[in-house]
């Protein structure tokens, strides 16, 4: 970025490195960088979260690990992949990817995008800090009422949950604003709507998704936190309250909330797949429609968590026929995954890897997806490892590895060097089998009656061997993560020799036609787009590989002046919230006035 | 090469798995249904797994063949750019359509049938505690804890309750599951056909010890059931307030009985606030509104297990749960107003065990 130096009269002239240049970014790829370390140092505590509640169940009756400890573990286990980890790992791509693939220069709001990022990272410390006073939540991600109140959880615990969410709601729902609005208002000329790569259809439903769930679970949040506080009783039955309402509402959010995590990666591997089979992606239309209608039913399916509350004949059919539809949709994306594979000319490169294992195990959790849609099933299964295996397959065996092989393919864009390809496929291997081990085990666990959230279980019910197979497997996947990181530090050491070109894997979108890592100002020219997958278009135009773009001097390109003020804003919203929980109204009013500062200097700032 | 070999090693181990999962003993299963419900439940279940393995094999199937069919080469020419199908495509979304209504035709007229509550049943209160379940028979007057006894072959109908958080009632082996809420009766309903003892464990999570929240149905000859709640039925809070008509025909135990003594250790170490007991002033209390109550213990020494099934009726576990139960199960309601001095535990143990 050392020729984009430029000036402005009005403004400190930026540096562009040291911690400061980081605190006041308001550079979308900047801040994607920022979204994904911290997902990612999330993403291995809630797998060393994972690894201690694997050790304690890998024998029965096991000491390891005390009840206490254990139901804050698996908590925060699924608190943290679900907010602290894939979705912000969605949000790094959201903020890195979505201006280059629509021929954008930032964001619509760049401020607003700084600001959620900086309320995310404040509310996923703030919900971690609760293990220095031993004090985590422990009444589960889903946090069922009456469980949840001041009664039965005096602690801390609950209160750093319902703080910590809102906190993190208020981030997801800003940059679902931000990027909704990016990709209907910034998209390059020509760039029709269904024209955009399937990455940005993606995330643009993830986005309304995100704008309509989100409010759902805060007024939850907003509930429970009054009952717990000021004593009300929305969800406490001697107040004439009703935990069920709890349930219909964290569910409304709750499995829209799935999509949320799971259609990011079915744009990431709807990218990967096209580049490696050297052929368009097939049924373009049907892949929009399909996300869009999975989106919307999503919304229609919600009490299938709660079959076995026992809604009734009338209430179960219907929303089983619902759940049962949305596999429908979902199986035309998986039948026009491989119809892309189908005629190409695959390179078996890292990244196809990845996408390939996605679909293999995609299905499996699909189908046991099925099983449960069926509420007789279902009252079996819920609660039970069964549902376990089930989401693993779908959020592991999916999003996880749609994000690995989104990580080794955008990797050479984001930082200018190549991951070893070679310790990609060996990890790939070890990760596609270890997770297997890991999960596949548990199907049978759940039928065979080992029921969720439990610290520890019985000798004598079968259990045994079937736990110690997926204790096994999680070390494996520990293994796999460790390669990774050597993976990281190798080509990193070796970066110089192995430096990225613009376009590394014959890509079709357009980031791969700037330089690796891109400049700041993205496009020194908006492109103009004539068609689905542009750069394709114009390689086949110029008869070959495009010659490798030049950095140039973008001095004369406007771009957003850095600001603290997000930062400030964001440090001002989270002591508000913190507040109800320390220190009391003094507090809160102390967050108000450092909140309502930052938002007056934000908006009156000087925008460069 | 590598990669055959390795979807081959991933494949002979899953079968492996699978295989493997189908033998052996598993007590808490819900694969071997004994009873009515669950066999609705396992016939639903069943017809998914195969229209599931039927779609599974053929999808895989077809991303292996486009894995090793369509392996290029860099500098091969590039593929047909084609870019759907509209037929191929209808094709798709349709056979999943009418796969899904062979499951979904089956699975509606279930929830019907499983919703229809048997009107000639046998009716048990099922009523959950952190972390142990109550059961009451009102017809039979019983009142007991963790381990629910069924007649085999009669129909009986849970109507199920809890007395603090959500907690959900599983019996795997002759039904499924149900949570239970205060305000609000839940049901199940089953026919258990073959006579032993079945566990299973409370499944919604319910805090601490949510893993140790167990439960038994022991189901018996309709005569071993007529004998059980016969004896049951002495001093039970559902019959006659608890008051035990005295038997003038044997003369009463001496002040240093074992009874005696164990009765004044109960009442002073302070048991009777939140255990019904037989023989004590508090032997009709039901403890309703009570978030701490415990088991009725009239009858505890009949019990095989102790502490919501935690461990086996013994008399070191039970010498171990009175010394500090706080430490064997912590967070339990069961806490001791002061510790008990070692007389007491020895007085109280040999006293519980006279229950029967
Ligand atoms: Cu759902
Ligand atoms: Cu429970």
């Amino acid at each position: 970025m050392a020729t984009s130096a430029r000036e402005h009269a009005h403004a400190p002239a930026p540096s562009k490195t040291g911690l400061w240049s980081w605190l006041t970014t308001v550079d979308h790829k900047r801040i994607g960088i920022l979204y994904g370390a911290s997902a990612f140092i999330f993403f291995l505590i809630g797998g060393l979260e994972a690894l201690l509640i694997r050790w304690q169940l890998r024998i029965p009756e096991n000491n390891f690990l005390s009840a206490e400890a254990y139901n804050q573990l698996f908590t925060m286990h699924g608190t943290t992949m679900v907010f602290l980890a894939v979705m912000p790992l969605s949000a790094m791509l959201f903020n890195y990817l979505i201006p280059l693939m629509i021929g954008a220069r930032d964001v619509a709001f760049p401020r607003l995008n700084a600001f959620s990022y900086w309320v995310f990272i404040l509310g996923g410390l703030f919900m971690n800090a609760s293990f220095l006073f031993n004090a985590a939540p422990d009444a589960g991600w889903f946090g069922y009422a009456n469980l949840t109140s001041k009664q039965y959880s005096p602690g801390m615990n609950v209160d750093f949950w319902v703080i910590g969410l809102q906190i993190l709601g208020v981030a997801s729902l800003a940059a679902a604003v931000n990027f909704f609005v990016t990709i209907i208002n910034l998209r390059a000329p020509g760039m029709k709507l269904m024209r955009m790569p399937m990455f940005v259809w993606m995330s643009m439903i993830t986005q309304v998704l995100l704008l309509l769930a989100f409010p759902v679970i805060t007024v939850a949040l907003v509930f429970l936190l009054t009952d717990r506080m000021f004593g009300t009783g929305f969800y406490i039955p001697a107040q004439g309250g009703d935990p069920i309402l709890w349930q219909h509402l964290f569910w409304i959010f709750g499995h829209p909330e799935v999509y949320i995590l799971i259609l990011p990666p079915f744009g990431i591997v709807s990218e990967i797949l096209p580049v490696f089979s050297r052929k368009p992606l097939f049924g373009y239309a049907a892949m929009v429609f399909s996300g869009a209608f999975i989106a919307f039913l999503g919304f229609g399916v919600w009490s299938h968590h709660m079959f076995s509350t026992g809604l009734g004949p009338i209430a179960d059919s219907v929303f089983s026929l619902t759940t049962m539809l949305i596999a429908i949709p979902t199986g035309v994306k998986i039948f026009n995954w491989i119809g892309t594979l189908w005629g190409g000319s695959l390179q078996m490169k890292t990244p196809l890897y990845y996408a390939l294992g996605f679909i293999a195990l995609f299905v499996i959790g699909g189908l046991s997806g099925v099983m449960h849609a069926s509420p007789p099933a279902d009252l079996q299964q819920t609660d039970t490892y069964f549902v376990v295996a089930h989401f693993h397959y779908v959020l592991f065996g999916g999003a996880i590895f749609a994000m690995v092989g989104g990580a080794f393919y955008w990797w050479p864009k984001m930082f200018g060097y190549m991951l070893r390809e070679g310790l990609g496929k060996v990890q790939f291997w070890i990760m596609f089998i270890a997770m297997n081990l890991t999960f596949f085990p548990m199907h049978y666990a759940g039928l065979h009656g080992m029921p969720r959230r439990t610290y520890t279980y019985v000798a004598g019910l079968g259990l045994d061997w079937l736990n110690l197979v997926e204790t096994i497997g999680s070390l494996g996947l520990a293994v796999a993560f460790t390669l990774f990181m050597v993976n990281i530090f190798v080509s990193f050491r070796g970066r110089k020799a192995n430096p990225a070109p613009a376009d590394p894997w014959n890509g079709a979108t357009l980031e791969w036609s700037i330089p690796s890592p891109p400049q700041e100002f993205n496009f020194p020219e908006i492109p103009t787009v004539e068609g689905r997958d542009p750069l394709w278009t114009a390689k086949r135009k110029h008869g070959g590989p495009l010659p490798e773009p030049k950095r140039v001097d973008g001095s004369n390109i406007h771009l957003p002046n850095p600001s603290y003020w997000p930062l400030v804003t964001a440090i001002g919203m989270s002591i508000m919230l913190i507040g109800f929980m320390a220190g009391g109204l003094p507090v809160n009013l102390i967050g108000v006035a450092i909140l309502f500062f930052g938002a007056f200097r934000w908006a009156f700032e000087p925008t460069g | 090469m590598r990669h055959r070999s390795g979807l081959l090693t991933l494949f002979l181990m899953l079968t492996v798995i699978g295989i493997a999962g189908c033998g052996g003993d598993y007590p808490q299963s819900t694969l071997t249904p004994l009873g009515d419900f669950a066999r609705m439940v396992d016939d639903v279940f069943r017809g998914t797994v195969r229209w599931a393995l039927v779609v599974f094999v053929l999808v895989e199937a077809a991303l292996l063949v486009a894995i090793f069919k369509f392996r290029g080469k860099p500098d091969d020419a590039e593929p047909d750019q084609v870019h759907g199908n509209a037929m191929v495509e209808v094709v798709w979304t349709i056979i999943p359509a009418v796969i899904l209504a062979f499951i979904a035709v089956p699975t509606v007229k279930t929830i019907f049938r499983t919703a229809e509550v048997p009107t000639d049943a046998m009716e048990i209160e099922v009523i959950g505690h952190q972390w142990w379940w109550e059961f009451r028979y009102p017809t039979e007057g019983v009142v007991t804890a963790t381990e629910m006894h069924v007649p085999v072959g009669q129909k009986v109908v849970l109507k199920m309750r809890t007395a603090d958080v959500l907690h959900s009632f599983w019996v795997p082996q002759f039904a499924a599951k149900r949570d239970v809420f205060q305000a609000r009766y839940t049901t199940l309903w089953f026919t258990a056909d073959t006579v032993g003892w079945f566990p299973g464990q409370c499944a919604e999570f319910c805090g601490t010890q949510h893993a140790r929240m167990h439960s038994w149905v022991v189901v018996e000859s309709p005569e071993e059931f007529a004998a059980w709640t016969a004896a049951q039925r002495v001093g039970s809070p559902l019959v006659n307030g608890g008051v035990v008509a005295p038997d003038t025909t044997v003369p009463a135990p001496p002040v240093d009985s074992v009874v005696i003594k164990g009765q004044d250790a109960f009442v002073a170490g302070g048991c009777i606030s939140c255990h019904a007991m037989v023989g004590t002033p508090l032997a009709g209390q039901l403890f309703e509104g009570n978030t701490n109550a415990g088991p009725n213990l009239s009858h505890v020494a009949s019990r095989a297990r102790l502490a919501g099934g935690m461990f086996e009726n013994t008399e070191a576990n039970l010498r171990r749960w009175l010394s500090d139960p706080q430490l064997v199960k912590p967070n339990t309601n069961m806490k001791l107003p002061r510790p008990l001095t070692d007389d007491e535990i020895a007085t109280l143990v040999a006293y519980l065990q006279t229950r029967r």
